[in-house]
């Protein structure tokens, strides 16, 4: 069984045994749940082996908020450790588990959080703005989505067998190397990430493909959605950069694995290189979660502004400029590296240019926003603080793009509060905007207001409370990732801020009871109309929850905001006649790819060689096999597609 | 008529048309989707050649790039896999006028000469391990290794799935879907060629120079 024996499961360790036994508790609650209710069919076949891009959507962003849960709670741990271990206090976490939570807790908020968040929602909601039916490749969809839960099952697994890096969150060498890090930690963490990587490039390569292959008819470029701009830009991003990832983790495992020289201390190795490799990647990374955000607050304040969006072109404009210039910033999270005057200004320059397009997206919300007609609904509410909260933080951003200024910040809580106030302030905040904006679409019925609203308020409340202190500390020198430190006079602000993170874990559980709430009032809350929120884009324009074909008949789109247009000229009865429509059938290939795919990194990080080729051997030949079948598709016939068009209570559609 | 209303109407006609006949066809869509990942494989090939570019003075003491390249395998190794890119270019001209033993003859060239480059590169990186310029003996190796090792693992892929799409010809006769992953096949072996260029250039020509 290759390093695996008893001594992986920490039974010595009270704090981590009972957090697995909790988690092995409820997986198997939850499997004996499913059993005697006998839904397993009814999952089977509606969900694990689905291929419609709302499913898969929905699916992502579950596995978002289940994760935000298990991230949060990480950084629990670590305020109330520091909160506590002043002076001759140690607090209650040692060191050596201390870094292995900072560590998780870095990799599940952008890789497992963030990350399904984001691509989740683009992929509930391209196809149905841009008017299709599904993305481009619809079963290779659900490959991506079970390969990056793939991923959080391995991150997950390592809490109950073995241990975490204690690396940091992007695992820098020399330290990561197998010399200083020779237990799985690092291991899980490269192998997790490289699975979810390729179900990440996947997903980027069917998005882009979309956007750009995939369109109603009449729907050119300058009359998509921003939010399908913002997508597209994101995700060639993510075809752009993760690459360089997938290369940089590959050369990393070279080295712990067979002893290669890439960027050991010895063998003419360069750490520095691993640095500039997985900036390349990194940099890039950040946008690829904001610039979607951004896409959510435009939709949403558009809407709720009642007007079209202040600058369409301009917004357009600055995305893509974002997008490449994204590409040229990545040396600013290094300028300690001592590559030179020079090339510290060339890199720090190119970092305030990028705040020239976010502050044209700023402006032009501010203008959509300017004499609208306002509803301050939930999502409208987080997009409004999100454009205070992000522009603090853009502000500290430009401040550490000095480089000077970025000698004495750098690595300092002064930087940890300033990505916390872009990630929390822009990703976050985008993704409840948009998880309250198009929960409606998804699932037939609206989520309460008032528990919408107290979850806003104390995710809005304890950020700053969290996090200002923080820039306070930093400015006085307090470095990021301590377990411990002597100065005394730093423990008031860290108080302060463990209050903040409590106060944001009363949002966190406003946010599952404003679902549970939603869900048990649901009959109340129904949409009948499918355009709750009285929409602008052709989303809408459809029933809620849409059908597995999205659009009895495609939409013909005449103008930006289509469906808006549409409402004001008045729309058309249902057409008169149908056309059936081909649907791709359910495929069980992403769940026994990405099953075989767990099975191969498991083997890998505990180096059991004959189950990794087991693992590998099954993939591979679960792929040949799908490959080797034609993709068979359900017809949808036109009287049905009759049926259920008509049989929509109020009608908003058009076509 | 609103601001906003006379801003979505001066779009441009030619924008205007650029989407108006909707979804493209799946054979359009598949190729399109097939050439953004080739891009993105192109790009962590370019993470290699940049890393190969800081690291390929880094010898340790041990043997440099001029010592260890012999320029005229590499120049069978290259004309191998170019030949294999024109048989197989041929092989995808005759199945698309139907033409099936000409078919399996240019793909049989191209598995032949496919499978002559990798024999070539493998005996060169035996050699190359027996005179004790392993992967693991500096720096330069390592990246060597994993530049040209990933291409060879390219060239390997593409071998089997060249022996699966004649398989599926075979099988299932020239079917849209077989034409479909075919055509998806012959634009990963000339994406492949089109690495190779690079490699032979940036590795070995400027090593035997350097």
């Amino acid at each position: 069984m290759g390093k695996l024996t008893w001594s992986a499961i920490p039974f010595n360790n009270p704090l981590q045994m009972g957090a697995s036994a909790l988690i092995v508790v409820g997986a198997i609650g939850v499997f004996i749940l499913i059993t005697r209710k006998g839904w397993w069919p009814y999952l089977w076949r509606e969900w694990l082996t689905s291929v419609d891009h709302k499913r898969i959507g929905v699916m992502y962003v579950l596995l978002a908020l289940v994760l935000l849960c298990r991230g949060f709670i990480d950084a629990l741990m670590m305020r109330s450790q520091q909160a506590m271990a002043a002076g001759g206090a140690m607090g209650y976490l040692p060191p050596e588990h201390y870094d292995q939570i900072f560590s998780a807790h870095g990799t599940i908020m952008i890789f497992f959080m963030a990350m399904p968040f984001m691509i989740g929602l683009m992929n509930f909601v391209v196809p149905l703005q841009l008017g299709v039916r599904d993305v481009a490749f619809p079963v290779l969809n659900a490959v991506s989505f079970w390969l990056t839960a793939s991923g959080a099952l391995l991150v997950n697994l390592s809490l109950i067998v073995g241990n975490f890096a204690r690396t940091g969150w992007l695992a820098y060498p020399p330290l990561s190397e197998i010399q200083f890090s020779p237990d799985v930690g690092v291991d899980y963490y490269l192998w997790s990430l490289q699975i979810s990587g390729v179900g990440t490039l996947l997903a980027g390569i069917n998005l882009v493909t979309t956007i750009l292959k995939v369109r109603a008819p009449g729907m050119s470029y300058m009359r998509m959605p921003i939010f399908c701009w913002t997508a597209l830009a994101s995700n060639l991003l993510i075809v752009a950069a993760f690459p360089i990832l997938t290369a940089t983790f590959g050369m990393l495992l070279l080295d712990r694995y067979v002893g290669m020289h890439f960027f050991t201390n010895d063998g003419g190795g360069n750490p520095m290189l691993y640095f500039n490799l997985i900036w390349a990647w990194g940099h890039p990374e950040v946008y690829i979660l904001i610039l979607p955000a951004f896409g959510i607050f435009s939709e949403v304040i558009g809407t709720f502004a009642g007007k079209a969006i202040f600058g369409y072109r301009s917004m357009v404009l600055a995305t893509m400029a974002i997008c490449i210039l994204s590409f040229m910033v990545w040396l600013h999270h290094f300028f300690t590296m001592g590559a030179g005057a020079n090339v510290n200004a060339f890199f720090g320059i190119m970092t305030m240019i990028i705040a020239v397009p976010t502050g044209v997206k700023i402006f032009n919300w501010l203008f959509t926003l300017y004499r609208g007609r306002i509803r301050y609904e939930v999502p409208v509410c987080w997009a409004v603080g999100f454009m205070v909260t992000f522009t603090i933080g853009g502000l500290t951003g430009v401040l550490l793009a000095v480089p000077p200024a970025d000698f004495v910040l750098h690595n300092s809580l002064f930087l940890v509060a300033h990505f916390h106030n872009v990630i929390i302030g822009g990703v976050l905040f985008g993704g409840m905007a948009g998880y309250n904006y198009w929960f409606p679409k998804a699932f037939g019925f609206t989520l309460d207001r008032r528990l919408g609203l107290v979850s806003f308020w104390c995710w809005l409340i304890g950020f700053y409370l969290a996090f200002m202190p923080l820039y306070a500390l930093g400015l006085l020198g307090m470095t990021r990732r301590m377990q411990h430190y002597a100065n005394t006079s730093w423990q008031p602000f860290l108080i302060v801020a463990e209050v903040g993170a409590g106060v944001i874990l009363i949002g966190i559980i406003a946010t599952l009871a404003q679902l549970i709430v939603s869900i048990r009032s649901r009959d109340r809350r129904r949409d009948l109309t499918g355009d709750p929120w009285n929409g602008r884009t052709l989303e809408w324009s459809t029933a809620s929850p849409p059908p597995s074909y999205n659009f009895a008949v495609l939409p013909k789109v005449q103008s930006l905001d289509a469906f808006w247009f549409a409402k004001e000229d008045g729309l058309t009865g249902p057409p008169a006649t149908y056309v059936p429509i081909e649907v791709p059938a359910n495929s069980p290939n992403g769940f026994v790819t990405a099953f075989f795919a767990v099975v191969l990194g498991f083997a890998l990080i505990w180096h059991i060689w004959w189950m990794a080729v087991l693992g590998l051997v099954c993939a591979l030949l679960t792929l040949l096999a799908f490959g080797w079948i034609e993709r068979s598709e359900v017809e949808i016939s036109s009287e049905q597609l009759k049926a259920d068009d008509r049989a929509r209570p109020a009608r908003t559609g058009f076509a | 008529m609103t601001p906003q209303m006379a801003d979505a109407a001066a779009v441009p006609q030619e924008f205007a048309s650029a989407g108006a006949k909707g979804p493209a066809p799946v054979r359009v869509v598949v190729a399109y989707g097939f050439w953004i990942f080739l891009l993105s494989d192109i790009i962590m090939f370019s993470a290699l050649f940049a890393t190969y570019a800081v690291l390929n003075s880094q010898t340790a003491g041990g043997p440099s790039p001029r010592t260890l390249f012999d320029i005229r395998n590499v120049g069978v190794e290259t004309l191998c896999l170019l030949l294999s890119s024109y048989t197989c270019g041929l092989g995808s001209l005759c199945i698309a006028r139907r033409r099936l033993t000409g078919f399996y003859a240019f793909f049989g060239m191209t598995f032949v000469l496919g499978a002559l480059f990798l024999g070539l590169e493998l005996h060169e990186f035996s050699g190359m391990v027996a005179r004790g310029a392993g992967p693991s003996r500096s720096a330069f190796l390592s990246s060597f290794f994993a530049l040209v090792g990933l291409h060879g693992a390219h060239v390997t892929i593409g071998l089997t799935w060249l022996l699966f799409t004649v398989a599926q010809v075979v099988a299932k006769g020239p079917r849209p879907f077989v034409l479909r992953r075919l055509h998806c096949f012959s634009l990963f072996w000339h994406a492949l060629d089109i690495i190779w260029v690079a490699v032979m250039s940036l590795v070995y020509l400027m090593g035997v120079r350097a």
